[in-house]
């Protein structure tokens, strides 16, 4: 008796132990409540920050309807919110496959804004001078080979030199970014370094259905192709190898090298196509701010979606929806613009921090004990 | 003053905003942790440090203790921050690239709405002048070395000091290449990331505090602070891990980066429009050119820490 007394007296009152089995049902209950808890921490952050919250608190009500009203209320803004969602998702799905590898490749936004400009670039030297079909396909060949291009040099120095693949492809999005600004100079003579819209080079809508329509079946179509071929291509096959294991990728026979060139090929392609749809499918122009960061936000969806691709969907839908509301909430309380960050943020430091409680369990010291002494 | 000695005082001074940043990501770095949420630290801890002036500003306390209280806020907001990011990759075991993104995003949208409350003749005009002691009445580049770039100098000199040369940095070294053996050995892993983390992002915050009381001194200078933190990133590796390194890193970068606009008043130059943006470009082809060259040499002592970005869980093997 006085020994158990004395174990307990050392061991900690609880240790943590990796779950094995991780339950799907639970999984998903616990990060409901983690955006639950995010969501009331953002009402406290509220009350700090918004005035008219602070002097009258039933208003609060309000704030959680902007969430809503950001995104559902009118069609519209529902449009609107679906397509901001295809593309986040058609970045994050870029993203994924070098994820899978664990490649850390934080270069998608550099790579999707280079995509963009592979596109316009095509577009204002050539827009008028051959037929609109023609162009599109050049604009779609030049930003997939731009994108593909970008991501492929810090693949090559990875897999020749193990090169940090982090830092590197988080140097390329500034490269990337003084490339257009570069561009900029050189197309817009009078300085202002703004290029307007161009009246070339934009992808027709389809004939029925609203403008968006095509945007966002070109990405559901591009969830499902992904999905199948991660999941049951002999490429997605070592792809997983290799983010398990770089030693049992070889010495089973992958080779590992082009292995890494090729899925950092897959990815740069695919955030080229990203950058077709913004550049051809909205924007007829490119600016620095192109992308706008959702090359680093993809990052942060591929992964809370565990890099599955369907249930990317409903990430991606997830910080879309937020964004949107936060920035409904911007304009209904008359505060900074860069309020949605704030929110986002502090609902992602929630569902990041779930993620523990989802892979791990406490094991209390009385527990451990009671089993010790049953056997 | 000699052209192009003002120059290099103004590229030193710029400079100093990264070797605060890069040296409080040096210290997380070596406890293995790749804290990307530094530009959003930095952010944070300038917004601290003018909170506080804002509070203050219009008390007339003497010169010394707003530098303190200033300070003092910075460090405060700043390693909040570094609590976060450590709660959640330390003891959580996170990932460490989503959190730090998620935590500049938040740091960056945070600092935007607390800056734009503040009022920049309360915090910005009055405290400037005490801040850029002792060569506030200059008109020269010597202007801009103020207390804090001195203590920046010294920060640098004093970190480099206790990672390489105390048992202390030995150990926060060991935990950073191998925690697995640095527990073995009985160093208190946990305790030291979550100083390693905490410390660095107080001096990182102080960076993002001078930037704007000091050197750019304006009330614009809060929106180029996202920027200047990517870029202290980039210093880390240019310095090659070292914190003193970060010291002559810092004024290249600080030339490179500002040698664009400044290069055109220097008499016998011109440059293109054009040209601009491809200098600005320069200090981050520099860094990758290092991380290039270092990982072809493959020295040890050059090398990121080893288990840098990897969560530490005692249990695994």
């Amino acid at each position: 008796m006085s020994e158990q007394k004395k174990r307990a007296a050392h061991e900690p009152l609880f240790h943590l132990a990796k779950r094995t089995d991780v339950n799907p049902v639970r999984a998903w209950v616990i990060r409901l409540v983690a955006i639950l808890l995010g969501m009331l921490a953002c009402g406290l952050v509220a009350f700090a920050l918004i005035e008219k919250l602070n002097q009258n608190p039933e208003k609060i009500t309000d704030f959680y309807y902007s969430f809503i009203k950001g995104s559902f209320t009118t069609e519209r803004k529902l449009w609107k919110f679906l397509k901001n969602m295809a593309i986040l998702q058609c970045i994050s799905l870029a993203v994924t496959p070098a994820f899978r590898m664990r490649f850390w490749n934080i270069g998608a936004e550099g790579q999707t804004l280079m995509g963009v400009l592979g596109s316009i670039t095509v577009a204002f030297y050539l827009g008028g001078k051959i037929p609109e079909w023609q162009l599109l396909i050049l604009m779609f060949i030049a930003a997939l080979i731009y994108g593909a291009v970008w991501a492929v040099i810090p693949a090559l120095f990875k897999a020749k030199w193990n090169t940090n693949e982090t830092l590197f492809t988080l140097m390329m999005n500034y490269v990337a970014t003084y490339v257009v600004s570069y561009f900029l100079v050189i197309w817009v003579p009078s300085g202002s370094s703004t290029l307007g819209k161009l009246k070339f080079g934009k992808l027709p809508p389809l004939p029925f259905g609203n403008q968006y329509l095509l945007i966002i079946l070109i990405v559901l179509a591009l969830t499902v192709f992904l999905f199948i071929y991660l999941k049951y291509s002999k490429q997605g096959y070592e792809i997983s190898v290799v983010g398990e294991s770089i030693r049992t990728a070889q010495y089973s026979g992958i080779n590992v090298e082009k292995v890494i060139i090729r899925t950092m090929v897959v990815s740069g392609l695919l955030c080229g196509l990203a950058g077709y749809l913004i550049g051809a499918g909205l924007d007829q122009s490119v600016t620095t701010e192109s992308v706008g960061g959702q090359g680093f936000t993809a990052i942060i969806v591929s992964w809370l979606a565990n890099f599955n691709p369907i249930v990317m969907i409903i990430t991606s839908a997830l910080i879309s929806f937020l964004n949107s509301g936060a920035a409904q909430i911007s304009q209904d309380f008359n505060v900074s613009g860069a309020l949605p960050d704030v929110i986002v943020g502090i609902i992602l430091f929630f569902i990041i921090g779930c993620e523990f409680f989802i892979n791990y369990k406490m094991v209390f010291r009385h527990a451990a004990n009671g089993k010790g002494a049953a056997k | 003053m000699n052209v192009w000695l003002n120059f290099l005082i103004e590229s030193l001074a710029f400079g100093a905003v990264f070797m605060y940043g890069s040296t409080g990501e040096i210290l997380t770095e070596k406890a293995g942790h790749l804290n990307l949420g530094i530009p959003g630290i930095m952010c944070m801890g300038g917004a601290g440090g003018c909170m506080v002036l804002n509070l203050i500003g219009k008390m007339n306390l003497p010169p010394f203790m707003v530098i303190i209280l200033g300070v003092a806020g910075a460090l405060v907001m700043s390693m909040l921050m570094g609590l976060i990011y450590s709660f959640l990759t330390v003891t959580l075991r996170a990932n460490q690239n989503v959190t730090g993104l998620a935590l500049t995003t938040f740091g960056v949208g945070l600092m935007k709405v607390i800056m734009s409350k503040l009022d920049p003749t309360v915090y910005l005009v009055g405290p400037k002048k005490i801040f850029r002691w002792p060569f506030a009445d200059r008109t020269d580049a010597l202007q801009y070395l103020g207390v804090l770039f001195f203590v920046g100098v010294a920060i640098a000199v004093i970190a480099s000091y206790v990672l390489f040369r105390t048992k202390v940095g030995l150990r926060l070294r060991a935990v950073g290449e191998n925690p697995g053996t640095a527990d073995a050995v009985g160093v208190n892993v946990t305790r030291y990331k979550y100083l390693a983390t905490c410390i660095g992002s107080g001096i990182s915050g102080l960076g993002g505090f001078y930037c704007i009381i000091d050197y750019m001194a304006s009330q614009e200078a809060y929106l180029s602070l996202e920027a200047f933190g990517w870029l202290s990133i980039a210093l880390v590796i240019f310095a090659l891990w070292r914190p003193h390194m970060t010291i002559i890193g810092s004024t290249v970068f600080g030339f490179l980066f500002s040698c664009s606009s400044y290069i055109a008043n220097i008499e016998g130059i011109t440059v293109t429009m054009a040209a601009k943006p491809l200098l600005k470009m320069l200090p981050y082809l520099v860094t990758i050119l290092v991380l290039i060259v270092t990982s072809i040499r493959n020295k040890r002592e050059n090398q990121p820490p080893a288990s840098l970005g990897l969560a530490y869980f005692r249990e695994e093997r």
